[in-house]
């Protein structure tokens, strides 16, 4: 489980997080949603040890992460794998390569176990025969399965995952959703999701919070957020016309 | 100052955290390919040209017979050995290869795999920067010999067949009043030149923030920098060891 306690962020004089609060379970995919410039991202980065919160701490089951000691913060970020919101796979390394990069570095394992390794992780996403590909042979959802098993290879106890389908046309991202949330729950990992893209919060949404300028004002199961009653969430929610005639449509 | 604060910062990271020292050597020895193997055409062409081309100008400036011909070998080889194979061969690396580092570095920064490598726990600085460092630090020598050698050669090609000298005039001339000190002045000042190069470079490119236009002003940058180090330290090292 990942809590998230008052965590506040400053860029210079300008506050971008407010106290933010939130606990994240395992086995879920834990959705944090929200328009550009809300500090989604901020917040994710300050979870991940990218950022260092101004104020306020994140436990990773129970471990203050930016409060500990160098091999300590070592230890917690060898069990996170991240997804990042444009693949971030190494140029120069072929998807094998890529993929096993974690495990060449951050285990002793041997060099035919690290293959099976890479293969069964390769294979759990459809990308078996890619290994010899390089990242700019690959398509843009490619990338981001190639992503998304660099992050799970380890396997890792957290996965983040920054706007997975940015970028993806809806039927791909659909896919990329649904191997988040089928990953989270075969390999019960903690799994925290950023995304503007509503389609990801009604398929895939186990948990929802909802950041607004920075604050968060909504938290919950990805059911009850039609019928919340924030007013900035409502307008978020049905800014697209085919949220808005669903709502037409159910009342 | 401020920059000049963080570069030393920077600098400390890439011994703190470090990985396992079989990791460096094998990325140590790829960077050597690249920033050494790579370079050797360029420097060839260079070098040989320009110990061509002193031999060519010195020879025109002789207009006295009193000064005897052998003096022209003798000044290719001085300005060669304390300025034209470390300095110049510099302007070219830091053209080449700081301008790549920067631009490699600045395009894993935007494209956020430094920071895929810094979430899996991986000090990124030391693994990215410290075996470019090393590279360069133990491949610029040699080019800086190669490069010496090559000068004086193009200068023998270009004297002898343009009738300015015999061989034998300019053999006599590299090998009159020849001080060794200046073969270990010239190590000396490329060892200092590589580190600059590289370890401003990677400074440039590692903090780069935007998008592609400033991958292109981060290399840019770099090269300027690596430039304005080079020569700065040029002249400080003539002072200090001559």
């Amino acid at each position: 489980m990942i809590e998230v306690k008052n965590i506040s962020k400053f860029f210079d004089d300008t506050q971008v997080l407010f106290n933010i609060n939130g606990k994240f379970l395992p086995g879920q995919a834990n959705l944090i949603i929200g328009s550009s410039g809300t500090g989604k991202t901020v917040l994710l980065k300050c979870i991940v040890g990218l950022l260092s919160p101004d104020e306020g701490s994140v436990f990773f089951d129970g471990r203050d992460f930016h409060n500990s000691g160098r091999s300590e913060i070592q230890d917690i970020r060898r069990e996170i794998g991240m997804l990042f919101q444009g693949g971030a796979l190494f140029d120069s390394k072929n998807v094998e390569q890529n993929v096993g990069f974690p495990l060449d570095m951050l285990t002793k394992m041997p060099r035919d176990e690290k293959l099976d390794r890479i293969n069964f992780v390769l294979n759990r996403l459809g990308l078996a025969n890619s290994n010899k590909k390089m990242p700019s042979e690959l398509s843009g959802g490619m990338k981001k399965r190639v992503g998304l098993a660099r992050a799970i290879v380890n396997n890792s106890k957290y996965l983040f995952c920054d706007e997975p389908n940015s970028g993806l046309d809806p039927q791909t991202a659909i896919v990329i959703d649904h191997l988040i949330q089928e990953i989270t729950e075969e390999f019960n990992i903690t799994t925290i999701v950023v995304t503007h893209d509503m389609n990801s919060v009604m398929e895939i949404g186990d948990y929802v919070m909802f950041m607004h300028k920075g604050q968060m004002l909504w938290e919950g199961p990805n059911s009850d957020i039609l019928n919340a009653d924030v007013r900035e969430l409502q307008e978020f929610v049905y800014s697209n016309k085919l949220m808005m005639a669903l709502r037409e449509q159910s009342s | 100052m401020k920059i000049i604060g963080k570069y030393f910062i920077f600098l400390h990271s890439l011994f703190i955290k470090r990985e396992s020292f079989n990791t460096y050597i094998r990325l140590t020895l790829d960077e050597c390919i690249k920033v050494g193997i790579d370079s050797i055409f360029i420097v060839v062409i260079i070098s040989t040209f320009i110990g061509a081309v002193t031999a060519v100008q010195t020879a025109y400036n002789f207009v006295t017979p009193l000064i005897p011909r052998y003096v022209i070998s003798l000044i290719v080889r001085d300005m060669t050995l304390l300025e034209l194979a470390p300095t110049i061969t510099a302007i070219v690396f830091a053209g080449k290869v700081g301008s790549n580092i920067a631009g490699e570095l600045g395009t894993m920064r935007i494209s956020e795999q430094i920071d895929a490598l810094e979430v899996m726990g991986i000090n990124s600085s030391s693994f990215l920067v410290l075996p470019k460092i090393l590279a360069c630090v133990l491949m610029y020598p040699l080019l800086v010999i190669l490069a010496g050698n090559l000068s004086i050669l193009g200068g023998y090609i270009a004297a002898t067949l343009t009738g300015e000298m015999t061989p034998s005039e300019y053999v006599y001339g590299i090998r009159v009043d020849f001080i060794q000190f200046n073969v270990t002045f010239a190590l000396i000042k490329s060892i200092v030149f590589a580190f600059l190069i590289a370890s401003i470079s990677a400074f440039t490119g590692y903090f780069t923030a935007g998008g592609a236009l400033e991958v292109g002003k981060a290399s840019t940058k770099a090269v300027t920098s690596s430039c304005i180090a080079i020569l700065s330290a040029d002249y400080l090292l003539a002072q200090l060891l001559l």
